[in-house]
């Protein structure tokens, strides 16, 4: 089946827009994160006009209120609009991708990459729509800004048929709910890190610059945990259509075949989790931690199984 | 012996406690680790060999505490077990508990609203009764039970989400019902490989010489397998012009029950992704190769014609090595047949390219195929009794001069080598051989039923959120005071949502139309 090259080309410049629009975005919500004070130095600020010494008051963290000016909302704004857009560009070359192979659009590390990050974002968005939490944008973009430049540059693979082995309606329906499971997972991966700072800036205030300007570790855990119990099943289900796949691919559900166990542990991390979370003791930095290393098994599947071991998920097609 | 006993009781304690389970659950997930960055034998054994060769002491010990099958380890399977003990522990408790709680009427209502996690409070210029039941048409769907109090207010008391438990409960039989399964296929499944060539012939599921490997469960002797038999007629590969694999077609006939004493055959369509189910085996098509064949004219006119499968060791161009043998027509004499046994051992190159006389291929098709051999007489070795490699000859034969090169040559179809002593060797065709795997695994469906079960179990676990509400209706001077309080169970995640909106309905004391 040939490639559509013409297509392909636009999927190519479709995806490095993308790449440019979200870090533009970055630019945005950054902006928006500079103007944007915490009580703690307005306070500062007055104290230093009014009294003229240097000293700082030392207000507790909780006391300490982030106040946004209109214009940095209006900055915040245009970032969420130009992320809006980079998804929009992002998606265009995920699916002119699709149209130039004629076939699903995740066959290998590039595009598996790139789709992972796709639904990551769509993910960002519809919770930062409903949720107040688009100050987190740029957290969020940052590592998905990260694996797209990676992809584009190291990872680059042509557009091109699939192997025999990937010619099954499976590919289409493991592989898409492996990416969206992934790419949500992505999300309290970021939550649960930024947790770690909010949380040690409400217990001690340190961290402040960067902390005071999150939101409350409560919320963020919450987000985690809601993000996570949507990304479980989801990632259960993607596993259990793999075993269906394997079954009829080669030979047997199950084989611990790298991908397989790594998908394993990173399925038994989440349940770490989840219990974890019901456990006295174990919420709050412990639970957060889990999370961030269940989400860095993720992230070694995809590069270090793919790239380093050799197994029957030898996908990659990176040269 | 009262020591004894709390001894066990404590034990057992610690080992259904949930933190308990946590740690053997992060142990489970670091212990499965090794499985991922090892080596492993029951993928490929050589691999294990290798790196015990290039790792020695440190490749030796980590044999020796089983890293190397780590699945099948005494560590793993312990971390395992005593999860499966710690489950079983936690949930019989937690079965009692549900049976008892889905019998319970809500819990009575605080006496003081107001320090739940959710509270809201207004009054109302409504009766308390018609609030009362304005309410609980509102509550439709919660589990309640309306009170009086002393004082003449009249409570609700509203619980929903029981189904939370069944999921989470479901969820946790329904692991265990898989791993129950998932060991009985371990247990009574098997699994072989077995290469045949693509030109009509068979190979029948009679027993473990029909196949090349074989792995059986531990229960499997092999002398009970489902009888069928399969004929590979033709075999199709098409591959994109850089020599990736595009398709691969397989068109075999089958047969099994009673068609097997006749000559009767069904035919079907083998490809990758589409095995063929019979007789409760699968049959795949896992791997395909070039097994060229050879014609041997001996020096008193007599000739032999043979193909067997060539190794494939570059996918990409199917260059292979192998070996052909030939034993000497018209010997009896065993050791007259050890002098004169043939090897023609080398490369096959499908499409293949020179360099002086260095051969290599470009095409994994087969558009211009030939050989690079070279030919030994002698003794092959292969009556020794030891196992020996399919696709190599015998090294040490020719290290004791047993074997002897005669000739070396590059073969085009068609073309010939001449011994010295008058046999000729011509390469006839580049015939193609398919690698298919029979596997048989009993439980698999049930595997199945209890992976579904889980998802299931778990979506209901995950989404239903238990929640109680209590609302206290009391009436004083300057009208009714409604007072509404929410308090969830298991998560606090996601309740305050649903009970801003249900409780803003409930403070106005009024039916809404909805």
């Amino acid at each position: 089946m040939p490639v559509n090259e013409t297509l392909a080309r636009y999927s190519d410049w479709s995806y490095v827009s993308a790449v440019v629009v979200y870090v533009l975005a970055m630019v945005f919500y950054l902006v928006e994160q500079a103007m944007t004070k915490t009580r703690r130095q307005a306070a500062r600020e007055l104290t230093a006009v009014g009294g003229g010494s240097a000293e700082a008051v030392e207000v507790p963290a909780e006391s300490v209120v982030v106040t946004r000016s209109p214009r940095a909302d209006r900055f915040g704004r245009m970032g969420f609009s130009l992320n809006v857009l980079g998804v929009l560009l992002h998606a265009a070359a995920v699916i002119l991708r699709g149209v130039a192979t004629d076939r699903v659009p995740w066959g290998n590390m590039y595009e598996y990459g790139s789709a992972v990050c796709l639904f990551a974002v769509v993910g960002w968005l519809v919770l930062a729509k409903r949720f107040d939490i688009r100050r987190l944008s740029v957290w969020v973009l940052l590592p998905i800004v990260v694996l797209l430049f990676l992809g584009g540059t190291a990872l680059y693979t042509p557009a091109a048929p699939v192997q025999p082995a990937l010619q099954s309606y499976w590919l289409a329906i493991h592989v898409t709910a492996v990416s969206i499971s992934s790419g949500l997972l992505l999300l309290p991966g970021v939550a649960s890190l930024l947790y770690l700072f909010r949380a040690a800036y409400e217990r001690n205030g340190r961290f402040a610059g960067f902390a005071a300007r999150l939101p409350k570790a409560e919320v963020l855990d919450r987000l985690a945990y809601r993000v996570t119990v949507v990304g479980f099943p989801l990632f259960t289900f993607a596993i259990i259509c793999g075993a269906i796949w394997a079954e009829s691919a080669w030979g047997r559900f199950w084989g611990w075949d790298p991908k397989e166990t790594c998908a394993f542990i990173a399925w038994v991390i989440y349940a770490v989790y989840l219990h974890a979370r019901a456990t006295a003791g174990w919420r709050g930095n412990r639970a957060a931690v889990i999370n961030i290393l269940g989400f860095a098994s993720m992230v070694f599947n995809l590069f270090f199984i793919n790239l380093v071991t050799s197994g029957l998920h030898s996908y990659a097609g990176v040269a | 012996m009262t020591n004894a006993l709390a001894y066990l009781r404590n034990t057992w304690r610690g080992l259904t406690a949930m933190r308990t389970a946590l740690i053997l659950l992060a142990l489970l997930a670091l212990g499965a680790l090794p499985g991922a960055l090892l080596p492993q034998r029951q993928l490929n054994a050589g691999k294990v060999s290798d790196y015990i060769t290039e790792h020695g002491w440190w490749g030796r010990l980590l044999d020796t505490l089983q890293f190397y099958d780590v699945y099948a380890s005494v560590w793993f399977s312990a971390i395992y077990v005593l999860l499966f003990i710690s489950l079983v522990g936690c949930l019989t408790p937690r079965m009692f508990e549900y049976a008892k709680q889905a019998r319970q009427q809500p819990v009575i209502t605080p006496r003081n609203l107001a320090r739940l996690p959710h509270h809201g409070t207004s009054t109302v210029d409504v009766a308390v009764d018609d609030v009362v039941e304005a309410s609980r048409k509102r509550l439709r769907g919660w589990r309640m039970v309306v009170r009086e109090e002393d004082d003449g207010a009249r409570t609700i008391s509203a619980e929903r989400g029981y189904l939370r438990e069944t999921g989470n409960l479901l969820f946790h039989f329904a692991l265990l019902g898989l791993i129950v399964a998932f060991a009985f296929g371990k247990l009574f499944g098997y699994a072989g490989q077995v290469a045949v060539i693509a030109n009509g012939s068979q190979f029948c599921n009679s027993g473990l010489f029909a196949y090349d490997s074989f792995t059986p469960g531990l229960k499997v002797d092999g002398t009970e397998l489902d009888p069928f038999c399969i004929k590979v007629n033709d075999f199709k590969a098409t591959y994109l012009p850089d020599g990736q694999a595009n398709s691969f077609d397989t068109g075999v006939q089958y047969q099994t029950g009673a068609d097997l004493n006749s000559d009767r055959w069904e035919p079907y369509d083998l490809r990758s992704n589409h095995p063929l189910r019979t007789a409760g085996d699968r049959v795949y098509l896992l791997g395909h190769g070039y097994a060229p064949q050879f014609t041997v004219t001996f020096p008193d006119g007599q000739t032999r014609t043979k193909a067997i499968q060539w190794n494939p060791s570059d996918l990409n161009t199917m260059l292979s090595s192998g070996t052909t043998t030939f034993d000497p027509p018209n010997t009896t004499d065993e050791t007259e047949l050890r002098k004169h046994q043939i090897a023609i051992t080398g490369l096959f190159a499908p499409t293949a390219v020179f360099d002086g006389t260095l051969m290599s291929s470009i095409y994994p098709g087969a558009n211009d195929p030939a050989v690079a051999v070279q030919v030994y007489e002698g003794d092959l070795g292969n009556n020794s009794g030891y196992a020996h490699n399919l696709f190599t000859i015998d090294q040490s034969m020719v290290e004791q001069g047993r074997l002897v090169q005669k000739a070396m040559k590059n073969l085009k179809l068609g073309q010939e080598i001449a011994l010295p002593d008058g046999t000729k060797i011509k390469f006839d065709k580049a015939l193609e051989f398919v690698g298919l795997q029979v596997s048989h695994d009993p439980s698999q469906d049930f595997v199945l039923v209890f992976a579904v079960l889980m998802l299931v179990g778990l979506m209901g676990s995950l989404a239903i959120k238990r929640r109680r509400l209590w609302l206290r209706v009391t009436p004083s001077g300057e009208g009714t005071v409604v007072e509404v309080g929410g308090l969830a169970r298991t998560d606090q995640a996601g309740y305050g949502e649903e009970f801003t909106r249900l409780s803003a309905e409930l403070l106005t004391g009024k039916k809404r139309d909805t």
